[in-house]
C-alpha cells in the first residue's frame, strides 16, 4: 500500500451527461515513470485536470501519500505535491529564468517580504535558481530572459520550478512535441534523475518509442474507461496499440503506388540566410516526397518559402515547367500549392468559425453569386469533404474548436483540398493526432496520390517517413545531405544523414 | 435534448442584451406614458441613427481585430466639407454629398493604408487620425461654423418619408446593407477570419491587407454619412461636431456582443447596443434624471454587458 504515492479508485466525471471518466483506476509508485496512454478524447486531460485540482470529480477516491482526500478539497492538498508541465508552456517571456521559477514565491525564497519591506533583489532568487540548474545538470543562466530560451530550455525551467516546489509528482503532457532528439535525451536524463530522487512522473505522449524508452508502467484509457495497467516490459508496440484502440490495426501504412506522373514542382537552388542553403529537389504527380531531418534542419522553413509565407533570398520554384514567383500564400494556392502547417492552432484554422466556414475559407470564391456567398453550394462541398475525410461531427455548423485534434487536422486538410491543389505540403500531418486518426490520415494521403496529387510530407517520426514516402530528402542544418529511394532508406541511414 | 447549464449561459450571453433591452422597454412603457408614443419613438430613432451608423462601421473594424478612434473626427471633417458645398443656389445636392462622403472615405482609407503598411497598432494610428481630422475640420472651416445651407440639404436630417424621419430611413437601410455584407458576402466571411486568426487567414489565401483596407474605408464612409446627417440636422457644418462619438459607437458594438479581441460580433447586436444607449438616455430624460447620473448608468451597462458576455463564454 504505502509504496503508492498516489492511488486513484473508481474516479468518475461527467460533463453534461457524457461520461468523460468512468471508474478510472490509477496507482502511482514512488519514483516511477508512469505513462498514460489513450487516443485523443480518452479522458487523459480530464484525469490530469482532476489531479492538479482544476476539476472536481463526481465520485471516486484519490489517496495521496496515504491520505484519503475528501471531495471538494482535492485542489488545495494536491497542489502541494503535484506539478504539471503543460504542453503549451506557461511562462512569462519578459521575466528572467529565476523570476519565472519563483514567481509568486519571491518572498519565501528571498526571505524578504517583497511587498512591504521594499525592494526585491534579483540576486536573492538568482542564487537558488542557479543551484537548481546545477542540480539538474542544465546550463542556463538564471538572469536570462525567458523569451531568449528555446522550447526545450523553457521546459527545463518549468521542471526546475516543479522541483523547487517540492513536487512529489510531476505530470508531463507531450513534453517532446516541440523539442529536438538531442534535447529529448537531456529531458530523459533529467527524468531518470528525478526518479532516483523518489519523484514520480506521469508521462503523457503519443510517441511510442519514447513511451517504451522511459516508462516503468503504462496505463491505458479508452473512451474514459480504464483499460489496464501493465509494466512496460510486458508490452510491445502492437499489444499497446490494440489496448488503445480495442482492436488490432493490421497495417499501419497503405500500399504505395507506382504510377508517377510528370514533374509538377521543382525547387532549384533555394536559399534563405540562416535557414537553408541551396535546396534542389523535384516531385512528380502521385508521388510522396518525404522531408526528413532533426528539429531545426530547415524543413518547415523550406515549406514556408515554397508556399509564399516567407521570401527566400535566392533560388526558384518551378511549377509544371514554368518558373513562378510566389510572394504570398494566396498566390501559392492560386498556382495549385496547398500547405497544411505543423502549427495547427496558429496557421491552421480560425477558432471562432464553424467547420464549414473553416473548410471553405481557401475556396470560397468558388461558391459565389456575384459578391454573395452561395451557401447551398458551400454546404454541399463541405458535406462531401466531411464524408471523404470521415470527420466525426454532429454538424458542419458546429465550431471547429469542439472537434478532437485529429478531426481538427482533417478540417485543415479539407480546407486545403477544397482549393483543388496539385501539390500538397503536409508539415507533421499526424502530430498530436491519435492512432486511429493517424491511420485514416495515412490512407487519405495515399488516396490523394492516386488522384495524381503530388505530396511533400515533413515528419519527425521516422516510421511515418519510411512507411509513406516514395523518396526521402534528408536535411541537416539547412543543407540537403541525401536523397534516398524507398527501397534503400532505413532508419539508421536517415539518421546518419540527418546528423551529417 | 436537455440543455446544459453551460449552453444556457452561452444562450444568455448571446441573447442577454436583447432580453435586457426588451425588459427595459417594457418597464419604461409602464413607468412613463410618454415613452411608448410614436413621436417619442421617432425621437429616439433619430437620436440613435448617427451613433448606430458609426457603430456599424466600427463593428466591422473590431471584428477584424482592429479599432477606430477617428470616427468622431471623420464626422466633423465630412460635415464641414459637406457644408462648404451646400450653400443655397451653388451646387446641385449631389455635390456636397459626394464631397462629404469622399472626405470620410479618404480618411478611412488613410487609416487602412497606414495600419497595413506600417504595422503600427490601429489604436495608435486612428488616435493620430482623430487629431489630424479634428485639425483638418478646423482648418477647412477656419474654425467657424459653416451655416446658411440649402433647404434641400436640410431635408436629409429634418425631413420625413411617409411620416418616418429620414435619418431613421437611412439607419434601416444601412443596417440591412451592413448585415448583408457581414453575413452573406465573401468580404464579411474574410473579416471574421482575419479577426479570428490573422496568420491562419493569410495562410488560407486571404488578402489580409485588402480586407483591412475595406473595413477602415467602410468605417470612414459610414462616419461620413453620420457627419452629413448631423450637419443637416443642426443646419450647420461644425468643426467641433462629433467629439467623443467614437466612444459611444464602440460602446454600442461592445454592448451588442462584439469582442474587442476580434473574430466575433453581429450587426443586430450592435443595433440593439445603439438602441439601448438611446433608450436609456431618452428614458432617463423622461424620468427627469440629470445627465450626470446618465453617464454613470451608461458606464455600468457597458461593463455589465461585457461581464455577462464573459459568463456566457465560460465552460
Amino acid at each position: 500500500m504505502s509504496d503508492f504515492i498516489l492511488s486513484v479508485r473508481n474516479l468518475s466525471k461527467s460533463f453534461s451527461g457524457i461520461k468523460a471518466l468512468d471508474a478510472v483506476q490509477f496507482n502511482l509508485k514512488r519514483g516511477e515513470v508512469h505513462s498514460l496512454m489513450g487516443e485523443n478524447g480518452a479522458g487523459k486531460s480530464t484525469f490530469m485536470k482532476i489531479l492538479i485540482g482544476l476539476l472536481k470529480p463526481d465520485s471516486g477516491e484519490i489517496i495521496f501519500e496515504g491520505q484519503n482526500l475528501e471531495e471538494g478539497h482535492t485542489g488545495d492538498k494536491l497542489k502541494k505535491g503535484i506539478s504539471m508541465i503543460h504542453q503549451e508552456l506557461l511562462v512569462v517571456p519578459e521575466l528572467t529564468v529565476a523570476q519565472n521559477i519563483f514567481l509568486g514565491r519571491e518572498k519565501r525564497v528571498s526571505g524578504r517580504n517583497a511587498f512591504f519591506s521594499g525592494w526585491l533583489n534579483d540576486s536573492d532568487i538568482n542564487r537558488p535558481a542557479a543551484q537548481l540548474m546545477e542540480q539538474m545538470g542544465v546550463n542556463i543562466a538564471p538572469d536570462t530572459k525567458m523569451k531568449y530560451l528555446s522550447v526545450a530550455q523553457m521546459q527545463m525551467v518549468e521542471i526546475a520550478k516543479a522541483i523547487s516546489n517540492e513536487a512529489k509528482i510531476i505530470i508531463m503532457d507531450e513534453p517532446t512535441s516541440a523539442i529536438s532528439d538531442k534535447e529529448v535525451a537531456t529531458l530523459f536524463n533529467i527524468i531518470r534523475d528525478l526518479k532516483s530522487k523518489g519523484v514520480s512522473v506521469i508521462y503523457i505522449s503519443h510517441k511510442m518509442d519514447e513511451i517504451f524508452a522511459i516508462s516503468d508502467t503504462i496505463t491505458v484509457l479508452r473512451d474514459g474507461k480504464y483499460v489496464g495497467s501493465k509494466p512496460a516490459n510486458d508490452l510491445d508496440r502492437n499489444s499497446l496499440i490494440s489496448m488503445m484502440v480495442g482492436r488490432e490495426l493490421t497495417q499501419m501504412f497503405p500500399k504505395p503506388e507506382r504510377n508517377f506522373g510528370k514533374e509538377v514542382l521543382a525547387v532549384r537552388g533555394l536559399s534563405k540566410k540562416g535557414k537553408f542553403t541551396n535546396i534542389h529537389f523535384n516531385v512528380r504527380g502521385g508521388e510522396i516526397l518525404g522531408l526528413a531531418g532533426l528539429m531545426g534542419a530547415g524543413r518547415t522553413e523550406i515549406a514556408r518559402a515554397i508556399f509564399g509565407l516567407d521570401k527566400p533570398d535566392s533560388g526558384e520554384v518551378v511549377l509544371s515547367g514554368n518558373e513562378k514567383a510566389i510572394h504570398s500564400p494566396r498566390a501559392a494556392l492560386k498556382s495549385g500549392i496547398g500547405y497544411v502547417s505543423e502549427d495547427r492552432k496558429g496557421l491552421g484554422f480560425i477558432p471562432g468559425m464553424s467547420i464549414k466556414d473553416n473548410m471553405t475559407l481557401s475556396s470560397i470564391f468558388r461558391h459565389r453569386k456575384g459578391i454573395f456567398i452561395n451557401e447551398e453550394s458551400e454546404m454541399y462541398a463541405t458535406d462531401q469533404m466531411v464524408l471523404d475525410l470521415q470527420i466525426k461531427t454532429s454538424g458542419i455548423d458546429k465550431k471547429v474548436t469542439l472537434l478532437s485534434g485529429g478531426n481538427q487536422q482533417k478540417v485543415v486538410i479539407g480546407r486545403v483540398l477544397l482549393a483543388s491543389p496539385d501539390i500538397v505540403i503536409l508539415d507533421e500531418p499526424t502530430r498530436g493526432v491519435d492512432i486511429v486518426a493517424k491511420f485514416e490520415i495515412y490512407k487519405l494521403i495515399r488516396d490523394l496520390t492516386k488522384q495524381g496529387i503530388a505530396i511533400i510530407m515533413i515528419s519527425s517520426e521516422l516510421p511515418e517517413i519510411l512507411g509513406m514516402s516514395d523518396r526521402i530528402l534528408v536535411l541537416s542544418k539547412g543543407k540537403q545531405t541525401a536523397l534516398l529511394s524507398r527501397e534503400e532508406a532505413t532508419q539508421e541511414l536517415i539518421m546518419k544523414y540527418a546528423v551529417a | 435534448m436537455e440543455k446544459t447549464i453551460s449552453s444556457r449561459l452561452t444562450d444568455f450571453g448571446r441573447y442577454g442584451i436583447f432580453l435586457a433591452f426588451l425588459i427595459i422597454c417594457i418597464v419604461l412603457a409602464f413607468s412613463t406614458p410618454k415613452f411608448f408614443t410614436v413621436s417619442n419613438l421617432m425621437i429616439i430613432g433619430t437620436q440613435v441613427s448617427i451613433n448606430a451608423l458609426l457603430a456599424f462601421g466600427v463593428t466591422f473594424v473590431i471584428i477584424t481585430g482592429g479599432i477606430d478612434l477617428s470616427l468622431g473626427s471623420m464626422v466633423a471633417v465630412a460635415g464641414v466639407v459637406t457644408a462648404m458645398f451646400a450653400h443655397p443656389d451653388t451646387y446641385p445636392l449631389v455635390v456636397p454629398l459626394l464631397a462629404g462622403i469622399g472626405a470620410g472615405v479618404l480618411l478611412g482609407a488613410f487609416n487602412g493604408l497606414v495600419i497595413t503598411k506600417s504595422k503600427v497598432p490601429p489604436f495608435i494610428v486612428t488616435l493620430g487620425t482623430m487629431t489630424i481630422g479634428r485639425g483638418l475640420a478646423l482648418i477647412l472651416s477656419k474654425g467657424r461654423p459653416i451655416s446658411n445651407l440649402s433647404d434641400s440639404f436640410n431635408f436629409i436630417g429634418g425631413g420625413t418619408v411617409f411620416g418616418v424621419p429620414f435619418p431613421i430611413v437611412i439607419l434601416i437601410l444601412a443596417f440591412i446593407i451592413c448585415s448583408v455584407v457581414l453575413n452573406k458576402t465573401i468580404l464579411g466571411r474574410y473579416m471574421y477570419a482575419v479577426g479570428g486568426n490573422e496568420p491562419a487567414a493569410r495562410a488560407s489565401g486571404i488578402h489580409v491587407t485588402k480586407v483591412k483596407m475595406w473595413v477602415y474605408t467602410i468605417s470612414g464612409l459610414l462616419s461620413a454619412i453620420g457627419g452629413i446627417l448631423l450637419t443637416s440636422r443642426i443646419t450647420t457644418g461644425q468643426p467641433n461636431a462629433g467629439a467623443g462619438f467614437e466612444l459611444d459607437a464602440i460602446a454600442a458594438a461592445i454592448i451588442g456582443g462584439t469582442s474587442t479581441s476580434g473574430g466575433t460580433g453581429t450587426m443586430t447586436g450592435t443595433l440593439i447596443g445603439a438602441l439601448l444607449i438611446g433608450v436609456i438616455g431618452n428614458s432617463l430624460d423622461l424620468l427627469n434624471v440629470t445627465s450626470y447620473y446618465q453617464q454613470v448608468v451608461m458606464g455600468v451597462i457597458i461593463i455589465g454587458a461585457v461581464v455577462l458576455d464573459g459568463l456566457g463564454k465560460k465552460d
